[in-house]
């Protein structure tokens, strides 16, 4: 186990030896192998990750394409057959192809303000732990603020107001959900401020930037990560909902326009299950898995004395 | 017959590593009214030998051999129920930093009333004539009851939580590091309370602690631990000035001792052998200045040398000789050491 | 003679503390005097030790010594430049020279970082050494100097990895890398397991003579500052009590809590029982100090004049200077009892 290497080995390994933040993602993706649960929630993400990756070539049908019999009808509301897997809609478009296309949405949306939530949550959380003072207290002032306003309303009001475009859907979430996570980034940040390695730091004449996103970032990376996956889910499920109401983007076929489609047409009175039930599946699992990664990485939340 | 005879007992932790063996055959005895220091470092096994001793060992860890005879009754065999009550009665047990376990919102009198009630059955009036007679005994005032534990000072706090253990009169105390977080000078007045307590109570005491002049400065007899196993027993006297285990004779001179003037101090090299797969021959071997082939292959057993006095050491009949060239010795191996890593394999021995 | 390097003169740090409501209404503000008039200075080479029990406030002066906080009151002066009014690329330049070593090694490393990385973080922010190789090279000298050998099986290894005695070699060896003047030592040893203590202390001596470093070692082991320390200075609440040649102040200790102190210690010896010398148990409180000494409700000692004045430190020998009113000057020298003056014991003449 400990054998000594000569100094070219370990200049090879440079890179490795000093990134921190490697540290930080490796043992999160320790942590993930270990707990059941969140190992599921990453196999879901991933499984839809594939899927959203690979629907150009998997998908039967375009989804906006409109499919006809023989004929010359537009084939619209057929059950699931061999053809249609899950159906047409009521203007016989491939229910399966649009699953399978509005992953891409999902993810998109579900990836870029889950970014932009922890990004912006965990330099706030960061900013405002590690300086305190009026600093903290303006920000988290502001985050107040943020936590009163009723999300769903503001960001339909924001989205009627910016355009129906899927970015502003994930520019809205990001302006609003970074609450959250920073929040809890910046406890983890006033605890871990205390600790001596960072007053080791200080004393070897860190600046407060280097201090700050040197040494104290990876140590709350974890967090946001964590933060980050649970942010997929509830963004996914806000697109959903945003689309559904009729504010999202009408050129984007997502799971949640799936749903308002479903809605218009009657679906439900005309139980319809394969159109609507299989979005509302999709989405649910993505909320899930979500949930699944958090409680895998309940020992980061609760941590527990992990002294050798 | 002692008080308590302890005899082959082994303990074992599951870990993910495998299976810690943290205990392995320790014998020991305490007589009635006598006092016994467990001198060991972390991870030598004493604080799992207090917890054995009373049965409140940790889920994870399993007593695998050996005897617990308390005035004659062998403790490993009563059931849970029976067990209880001999906790707190007979046997009560200061845990390491139990003064921090005070429950900060209620005041300290009513936490000492709590037990009375619940574990002697005594009555609310009676309870608090004894938590107060307690309290005398350990030199605190009687009027601190109504304090809360946060009004106390370290010293204080410890004090307390001792009084505790002595709410049923037990006949033997087990003190886990009892002074080890104090100042020193309050550090001497727990000493000082502890030793009128067994002048008082004939109480009699196993004091756990990792520092060895606290326990020279309290106990008769003295058994030191290292890697699970007892390797040297025999009065405080005797065991610090003539050692005959080599750990003990390097203990001896690790120490800054105030009176004693070291030129130098020398540490022992090495560390404690990983006990998930412990050696087959001396687990000091590879620490060992004065190591032979044998201590490779063959554990010493604990054998007498001389009345009294044990140690686990093949070489134990040399030890007036060795224990004289300790000190250069094990600076020989501190040379060594600043220039490699001492291999378990051995490089660490001469001849 | 030339200046020394370290000079504290009258350090006072003071923190409020927020009064309840109705006390604040009535003007009342408590203070923590946790620094409250300290003076000492150090030649280059010298070794101190701050002595003291908990709250005594050793631990707040290195950090004033060190910058790390600023004083209330008074000054400290490295080099005649004051510490305090540093900034910017004077205070990066000060880092340079003064330094410290953790009481706690498990904490003083930060778990993300391995332990190359760690000894890396001075090089990178002083900007020592012109490229990676060079750096690696100066981390692989610090860990030889600090006998962790051979030092690349260190380089990738993470905190947790280490035991206590090899985290705080590394922490010794990260202060050494800016090459520093001053090395403040706060207990350094406590938190480790006594048989390596001893090696941890070795390697300190060896290096602070080698690099004629100015050294403080904050410790309550009165032991362990024997073996380190030329001179020891005895704080209590906040105020040196005592301070001189450290064998001199051990073996004819003239202040009573010094008195206390040095009887208090247990002896490894059995034969050795030192009479404890009685002083009472009140929790002392470094707000509500009281007028005069500081000393006054444990002082076995105490007199009407310690109740109103604080005495000060005067000399009572060479280099031995004490504050206490049983050796102010127009009284006689009040019999100092020591280790040399007590039965059959070791001691050198």
């Amino acid at each position: 186990m400990n054998e000594s290497r000569p100094l070219s080995t370990v200049l090879v390994q440079y890179p490795r030896a000093t990134a921190a933040w490697r540290a930080a993602l490796a043992a999160t993706w320790s942590i993930a192998r270990r707990d059941r649960f969140a190992l599921t929630g990453l196999i879901i993400y991933a499984v839809f990750l594939v899927v959203a990756l690979a629907a150009p070539l998997v998908a039967p049908y375009p989804p906006q394409e409109l499919t006809y019999l023989s004929n010359g009808d537009v084939d619209a509301n057929a059950p699931m057959s061999r053809t249609h897997l899950l159906g047409t809609t009521n203007l016989g478009r491939d229910i399966f192809s649009q699953l399978l296309y509005g992953a891409r949405a999902a993810l998109m949306v579900g990836i870029t303000a889950a970014l932009g939530v922890v990004i912006l949550g965990t330099l706030v959380g960061l900013v405002s732990g590690y300086y305190g003072g009026w600093v903290d207290t303006a920000i988290m002032r502001l985050a107040d603020v943020a936590f009163g306003i009723p999300f769903l309303p503001m960001a339909i009001v924001l989205v009627a107001f910016l355009g129906p475009s899927i970015w502003n859907v994930v520019l809205v979430m990001t302006l609003l959900l970074w609450r959250d996570t920073g929040r809890v980034i910046r406890s983890q940040v006033l605890t871990l401020r205390e600790r001596a390695y960072v007053e080791a730091a200080r004393l070897l004449g860190a600046s407060h930037f280097r201090i700050m996103f040197v040494h104290i970032a990876p140590n709350v990376l974890p967090l946001s990560f964590l933060y980050g996956s649970l942010a997929i889910g509830w963004a996914i499920l806000t697109e959903a909902s945003i689309s559904f109401l009729g504010f999202g983007d009408p050129n984007v076929i997502s799971w949640g326009s799936m749903l308002q489609d479903a809605y218009n047409s009657q679906a439900l009175a005309r139980q319809a299950f394969n159109w609507f039930v299989p979005p509302g599946i999709t989405i649910m699992l993505t909320v899930m898995a979500g949930f699944f990664i958090s409680r895998g990485y309940e020992e980061l939340l609760f941590p527990r004395m992990r002294r050798r | 017959m002692p008080l308590l005879d302890v005899e082959g007992l082994s303990v074992e932790y599951r870990t993910t590593q495998g299976s810690v063996q943290a205990v392995r055959g320790v014998s020991l005895s305490v007589e009635a009214g006598g006092s016994l220091g467990l001198v060991g470092e972390s991870g030598c096994g004493k604080s799992t030998l207090a917890r054995a001793l009373i049965r409140v060992l940790p889920r994870n860890a399993r007593i695998t051999g050996g005897a617990v005879r308390l005035e004659g009754t062998d403790l490993l065999s009563l059931t849970e129920e029976e067990m209880n009550q001999y906790r707190w009665r007979k046997i009560a047990v200061v845990p390491q930093a139990a003064m921090d376990s005070l429950d900060p919102v209620h005041r300290v009198g009513n936490q000492m009333v709590e037990t009375l009630r619940l574990r002697g059955g005594l009555t609310a009036v009676a309870a608090r004539a004894r938590a107060e007679r307690l309290f005398q005994l350990v030199g605190l005032e009687s009027r601190r009851l109504e304090h809360y534990p946060h009004e106390f000072s370290g010293g204080m706090k410890q004090r307390a939580v001792i009084a505790m253990a002595l709410a049923l009169d037990p006949s033997l105390l087990i003190a886990d590091e009892p002074v080890t977080a104090l100042d020193v000078i309050v550090q001497r007045q727990v000493l000082a309370t502890l030793r009128q307590l067994r002048a008082e109570l004939t109480l009699s005491l196993i004091l756990i602690t990792h520092d060895i002049s606290v326990v020279a400065h309290l106990c008769q007899d003295v058994a030191v631990m290292y890697a699970g196993r007892v390797v040297e027993r025999g009065t405080v006297r005797r065991v610090f000035a003539a050692p005959q285990h080599p750990y003990t004779m390097g203990l001896r001179n690790a120490f800054p001792s105030l009176r004693l003037h070291q030129m130098r101090l020398v540490p022992i090299e090495g560390y404690p052998p990983d006990l998930v797969a412990p050696p087959r021959g001396c687990a000091f071997a590879p620490r060992c200045p004065f190591v032979i082939a044998k201590c490779w292959d063959e554990d010493p057993p604990l054998v007498a040398t001389e009345s009294g006095h044990m140690a686990a050491c093949h070489r134990a009949n040399e030890a007036a000789v060795l224990s004289a060239g300790a000190p250069e010795a094990f600076a020989r191996l501190e040379r060594l050491a600043e220039e490699g890593p001492i291999r378990a394999t051995g490089s660490g021995g001469l001849r | 003679m030339s200046a020394p390097l370290v000079e504290v003169q009258n350090l006072e740090k003071h923190y409020p503390l927020r009064a309840g409501f109705l006390a604040s209404l009535a003007g009342e503000r408590r203070v923590v005097h946790a620094v409250n008039g300290v003076s000492f200075s150090l030649p280059e080479g010298h070794s101190l030790g701050l002595a003291g029990e908990s709250g005594c406030g050793k631990t707040t002066t290195g950090k004033l010594i060190l910058g790390l906080l600023h004083p209330t009151a008074g000054t400290v002066r490295f080099e005649g430049q004051d510490v305090a009014q540093l900034a910017g690329a004077g205070l990066l330049a000060y880092r340079r020279q003064a330094q410290m070593v953790f009481q706690n090694p498990y904490e003083a490393l930060n778990p993300r970082f391995t332990i190359l990385r760690s000894l890396l973080e001075p090089l990178l922010i002083h900007k020592i050494g012109r490229d990676p190789v060079e750096r690696v090279g100066l981390v692989a000298d610090a860990l030889r100097q600090v006998h962790l050998n051979p030092p690349e099986q260190f380089f990738l290894k993470y905190p947790h990895q280490l035991s206590g005695g090899q985290l705080q070699r590394t922490v010794i060896a990260r202060a050494l890398l800016v090459e520093p003047r001053l090395l403040i030592a706060d207990e350094p040893v406590s938190m480790l397991d006594v048989s390596v203590r001893a090696g941890v202390l070795n390697l300190m001596r060896e290096i602070t003579s080698e690099r004629r470093l100015t050294t403080v070692y904050i410790s309550h082991d009165l032991a362990l500052l024997r073996y380190m320390c030329d001179e020891t200075a005895v704080m209590y609440l906040g105020t040196i009590c005592e301070i001189g040649p450290t064998e001199e102040i051990i073996d004819h200790p003239h202040h009573p809590y010094t008195q206390a102190l040095v009887a208090a210690v247990p002896d490894p010896d059995p034969d050795h029982m030192e009479q404890l010398v009685e002083i009472a148990d009140t929790v002392p409180t470094p707000f509500e100090l009281p007028v005069g000494c500081p000393f006054q409700d444990r002082c076995p000692k105490v007199m009407s004049i310690c109740r109103e004045e604080r005495p000060p430190l005067l000399h009572v020998g060479p280099g031995h200077r004490v504050a206490c009113h049983l050796y102010t000057t127009d009284r006689p020298h009040a019999p100092a009892p020591g280790l040399a003056a007590t039965g059959p014991s070791g001691a050198h003449p």
